[in-house]
């Protein structure tokens, strides 16, 4: 049974569980379902506890029914046998009466005889307490009998209403009995009961009855218990008749009647006689013994027991003592109330207890994992509400660095028009610094609003093919009035298989490289700042030739810090090295790994853990010394991480810093039918012919500053070799089948023995093979160059000042060599003078309903040098724009009403598409196209709202991209610059 | 007598730009102006006047009209406000950025009142730029061309 429980028990768990599972995504079904549950279970388990009580109390009473049953009729039996045993020697006794009272003339026995063989056979009767002989006379006979007797046939029944004690009993005082048919006096009696003798039996009630059944039946007849005379005890009196003859069995009960002599009888004396059988038993004292005659039911006479009325457990055993009519029964009950139920009540409690406990756990568990699912909820609400507000304050952040944009703006072009104005030198000094201190501000909100856009995460790269070398080239210009000022050398270095052209965001790279740089700058005294570009595979596959970089070996040989240790933790790394090339070769994809190398103070080992949150610097004593927010890196990082690089560093403190990261672009140069907007990107390109063929050796015992040099040379085209000395020079010149058209000087070398230097000079004077190669010293910083010059007067070397940049560099061999010039534009040249160039005689389209706009929009273009065509509605540009047409391109605003600008893109798109088709299949000609048989017109979308979903939108539709309302220059050139 | 003028159209160009009536794109405008195109800004801010009397009239009706069609009221305020931010108008701006706001909540009341904003902005300018251009017409010569470049 237990182990169906426990079934039962863990079937129920594993449900609830099952059940908590499904439902756990419901948390308020959950919680009422769970109430329910619970109250049910409860409930169950209390019933099935009062019902396991239940159960195991009446187990008990069951078993204590049975064993008062089986003790009860224990004792019945033994009475029933002892009573028949009397029985059955009283019926002897009247047999011996009727043989030798009867049967013998005179009469065998008399009353001293009947007494005394009576009272000696009173062990064989032991619960009767007396017989007596009764013999039948008829009045006929009385008169007679009385005489042969000597005393007169007395009544009974007065001495039944007045029972006498045994000490005043006189038998005289007894009435005759009256005169009746026929009597039946006693005539021999034991000597325990001599008083009945001369009493008629028959006047007794009782008797009489008992008599007269005992007559007719010829068996032993039981009376009712009564009062017996003398003893006051309660007895039953049995009666057999003794018969004249022996009778068949099937007479009838007249015949006997007739042939009866006498009665013979016995007193029982029930009370003793169930008091000695109890004794007689073990565990008398278990149970109450009540005996009681029940001939007439509703009237039962107790004729033993005390009459104590217990409505508890009783049993009730029949009694049989030979009588028919009468009717006996043993009544049994237990002495004591039965005991407490304690087994019972233990287990069922116990279960409760179990299950309640069971309950409470449950319950427990689930009202801990409501609370869990609240506080989680909470937390999560929590959580939504900090981001919002995260969110909410960088979009704050954004929006006043963007408000403050515009009144900045306002000052500074005010500042500007008051330069115009005339002013003295002192305003002149104010107003510059006021100007100054407004473009750091500008600058400063420009980096908090891209944190923020960052943060946000609206901050989108671009997409557009750049040139590498040049940018660099860029930001070392940015750089070299500082460098030269603190006399720090600065080189970039770009590797070979770094392409020319990629695509990808050069502004945010720009911004990465310079604000690297300018963190080096910041913390650097004295020594070198390097820059070299490679791509990852080219680093993977050589970090055992990078061993080179040694500490002693350098650009300025100051020691540094391993910049391999910088890129350790990266992942492009960790990754095993054979599938990482081939997934990176297997696409379009470069990955440039980007190392910023100084000699600086370094960055304190407590430090390196935060150098990249936002705000944070290395101590609050170096934005007093150095300036700056300290956000430049965190921005880095991000913008490194949108293009899916990493980026990392190594520090080490009085040694400098190597800060790397990795990025990764789209190759530029794949496609070629693009290839005309690199001309303007790619600046350095017109001079590099006119350096085609020529030879340059480069003197320098540091063979990475060499490295630069000779990178830098070679972008101009010409070959270059290396030597590591003055004097290995003239054996080379001499010794080598080309002619050398310069010697490039590393000023160190120059300045270590000024009279090396002299000799080399005078030895180059007087060359005599040919055009002497020009002589030019790579210096450092202008003022040292100056010092040096003065000293080697003899043969002035041209001096070149570091850092080195293709375009600088290019200009400087140009003046010393006497090549021409062409007037190639120069490097920070303004993006609108290229837009001119680019604008210059194309035909474009403007279209806008508003003619504002138009106005506004072919205002600006026409600045530009464009030829303008405006239409006022989308309708009119899709007839215009019919090929074939000269248009080269199309700005289309993009809410007109009618037909706004996307549909118009989209029918433009269509009917191209439809006439490309014809074209393709020779159903129109390609002569009446303009010889061009892919009509594609360049659309932008002219947009005030510039938001991501706008700009996709436009893309869907077909447009080529967007430009902003009001026109900027710089993003218009932009724009039209992927197109024309 | 011409440094003085220019003085002078500088200054009240600083007062407009200072008091919020126009911004930069007004400057830009003036940068667009050349040989070429000696009176851009004028002509462009003419068309501006006739393109808004007509949009404001337009407005005023749909207005005046019940139910209040707000989605064609928003059209209409949008190409005022487009033409207004082209030529730097950003007083006018503002008022026709809070008026379509206003059309968004389907505010009538808000619609109204702002109205009356729009067109008193829209008065003021127009009576501000007149004098401008009647100082740069006095002066002779495009002053704005100048103001724009330094």
């Amino acid at each position: 049974m237990w182990l169906k429980w426990w079934e039962k028990i863990s079937e129920n768990s594993w449900k609830i569980q099952h059940h908590y599972f499904q439902y756990i995504g419901s948390k308020r079904v959950a919680k009422a379902w769970w109430r329910k549950l619970l109250i049910a279970w409860v409930l169950g388990w209390t019933v099935v506890s009062l019902w396991i009580f239940c159960y195991m109390r009446l187990q008990v009473t069951e078993k204590r029914k049975e064993t008062l049953a089986s003790m009860c009729d224990e004792r019945a039996r033994m009475l029933q046998d002892q009573f028949n045993v009397s029985m059955n020697h009283i019926q002897a006794m009247s047999i011996m009466i009727s043989t030798f009272h009867h049967g013998k003339n005179p009469s065998a026995i008399d009353q001293r005889t009947f007494a005394r063989y009576t009272e000696r056979t009173a062990f064989e009767r032991p619960i009767t307490s007396g017989v007596a002989y009764a013999v039948r006379v008829l009045h006929s006979e009385r008169e007679q009998f009385e005489k042969q007797q000597g005393w007169t046939i007395k009544r009974m029944d007065t001495l039944e209403q007045n029972p006498v004690h045994e000490d005043d009993y006189a038998p005289e005082a007894l009435e005759p009995s009256p005169i009746r048919e026929e009597y039946a006096p006693v005539i021999f009696a034991q000597d325990t009961i001599s008083h009945v003798v001369s009493l008629d039996v028959l006047s007794g009630k009782e008797d009489r009855e008992n008599v007269l059944r005992a007559r007719s039946s010829g068996k032993g007849v039981l009376t009712a218990p009564f009062r017996l005379v003398k003893t006051n005890r309660l007895g039953v009196i049995l009666t057999f008749a003794v018969y004249k003859t022996d009778l068949s069995s099937n007479v009838t009960p007249k015949e006997r009647i007739q042939a009866t002599d006498g009665y013979l009888g016995g007193v029982f004396d029930i009370e003793s006689l169930v008091e000695k059988l109890l004794q007689q038993l073990a565990s008398k004292q278990t149970i109450l013994v009540n005996v009681y005659d029940t001939t007439d039911h509703s009237h039962p006479i107790s004729m033993y027991g005390s009459n104590v009325s217990d409505d508890g457990l009783q049993h009730v055993s029949t009694l049989n003592f030979g009588d028919p009519i009468r009717k006996h029964e043993m009544h049994c009950r237990f002495k004591q109330k039965p005991p407490w139920p304690w087994l019972a009540i233990t287990t069922s409690v116990g279960i409760l207890v179990i299950a309640l406990l069971v309950g409470y756990i449950f319950h427990a568990t689930v009202n801990r994992i409501a609370k869990v699912e609240d506080d989680y909820h909470q937390m999560m609400e929590l959580k939504k509400r900090a981001e919002a507000a995260d969110v909410a304050k960088s979009q704050f952040l954004a929006t006043v660095s963007h408000e403050i944009r515009t009144p900045m703006n306002g000052v500074l072009g005010m500042l500007d028009m008051l330069m115009d104005t005339v002013l003295d030198v002192t305003q002149q000094d104010y107003v510059g610094t006021a100007q100054a201190s407004g473009k750091a501000l500008v600058s400063l909100i420009n980096e908090v609003l891209d944190q923020a856009k960052i943060q946000s995460g609206r901050l989108e790269l671009e997409a557009m093919r750049f040139d590498l070398r040049a940018i660099l080239d860029d930001v070392l210009s940015l750089f070299s009035g500082k460098s030269q000022e603190k006399g720090v050398e600065l080189a970039v270095y770009i590797s070979d298989q770094v392409p020319e052209m990629l695509i990808g965001d050069p502004g945010r790279f720009r911004q990465i490289i310079t604000n690297l740089m300018g963190n080096s700058m910041k913390f650097t005294e004295k020594g070198h700042i390097f820059v070299t570009v490679h791509l990852v595979e080219e680093v993977i596959g050589s970090i055992d030739v990078e061993t080179e970089s040694s500490s002693k070996n350098t650009l300025s040989g100051f020691p540094v810090a391993d910049r391999r240790r910088s890129w350790e933790g990266f992942k492009t790394f960790s990754r095993e090295g054979s599938t990482c090339p081939l997934s990176l070769s297997s696409s379009d994809l470069i990955n440039l790994i980007v190392s910023v190398e100084d000699t600086g103070v370094g960055i304190p080992l407590e430090a390196h853990s935060r150098v990249f949150t936002p705000f944070m610097q290395v101590g609050p004593s170096i934005s007093r010394t150095h300036g700056g927010t300290g956000i430049g890196l965190s921005i880095s990082k991000c913008l490194v991480g949108l293009m899916s690089g990493e980026i990392g560093f190594v520090s080490i403190p009085k040694i400098g810093s190597t800060f790397t990261f990795t990025a990764v672009f789209t190759n530029g140069c794949s496609n070629p039918n693009e290839y005309k907007s690199q001309q303007i990107d790619n600046k350095s390109n017109p001079a590099s012919s006119e350096f085609q063929g020529m030879t340059a050796l480069v003197v320098d015992h540091r063979p990475v500053r060499a490295k630069v040099s000779r990178y830098h040379i070679q972008r101009l085209g010409a070959h270059v070799e290396v030597v590591s000395d003055l004097n290995q020079v003239l054996p080379y010149i001499s010794g080598g089948k080309t002619v050398t058209n310069m010697i490039l000087v590393e000023q160190e070398i120059w300045d270590r023995d000024s009279g090396i230097s002299a000799l080399f000079t005078n030895n180059l004077k007087n060359f005599d093979r040919g055009i002497p190669p020009k002589l030019f010293l790579l210096a450092n910083s202008i003022g040292s160059s100056r010092t040096n010059a003065a000293t080697s007067s003899v043969y002035t070397p041209l001096i070149i000042t570091k850092p080195l940049r293709t375009s600088m560099l290019a200009a400087s061999l140009q003046r010393a060599m006497g090549v021409e010039n062409k007037g190639n534009p120069r490097n920070g040249e303004l993006p609108g003078l290229s837009l001119c160039n680019l604008l210059l005689g194309r035909k474009i389209l403007i279209v806008d309903d508003n003619n504002v706009n138009l106005k506004v929009a072919a205002g600006a273009l026409k600045k530009y040098g464009a030829d303008v065509v405006c239409a006022d509605s989308g309708k009119k540009a899709i007839s215009l724009l019919k090929p074939p047409h000269q248009f080269d391109a199309c700005f289309m605003d993009v809410q007109m009403p009618e037909m706004d600008g996307f549909e118009a893109t989209r029918n433009i798109r269509c009917m191209e598409h439809s006439i490309n088709n014809w074209i393709q299949h020779g159903e129109l000609s390609v002569e009446a196209y303009a010889n061009i048989s892919n009509w594609h017109v360049p659309i932008l979308a002219m947009t005030a709202d510039v938001i991501q979903a706008t700009h996709e939108e436009s893309l869907k539709c077909g447009m080529d991209g967007y430009v902003s309302k009001p026109f900027e220059a710089q993003q218009l050139y932009r724009e039209v610059s992927r197109f024309l | 007598m011409d440094k003085n003028h220019l003085q002078r159209q500088l200054e009240m160009k600083r007062s407009l730009l200072d008091q919020g009536y126009l911004d930069e794109q007004f400057i830009q405008l003036e940068e667009l102006e050349d040989g070429d195109n000696p009176n851009f800004v004028e002509e462009t801010v003419t068309t501006f006047y006739a393109n808004s009397a007509r949009l404001l009239q337009n407005i005023e009706q749909a207005l005046g009209s019940r139910p209040i069609d707000f989605t064609a009221l928003d059209n209409c305020m949008h190409q005022f406000k487009s033409s207004s931010t082209s030529i730097g108008a950003t007083r006018v701006k503002k008022e026709c950025t809070l008026f379509m706001e206003y059309c968004e909540a389907a505010n009538a009341e808000g619609c109204i009142r702002t109205f009356r904003q729009v067109k008193q902005e829209h008065a003021s300018l127009k009576t501000k730029l007149e004098n401008y251009f009647k100082l740069a017409r006095q002066g002779g010569t495009s002053a704005g061309g100048h103001a724009g470049r330094s």
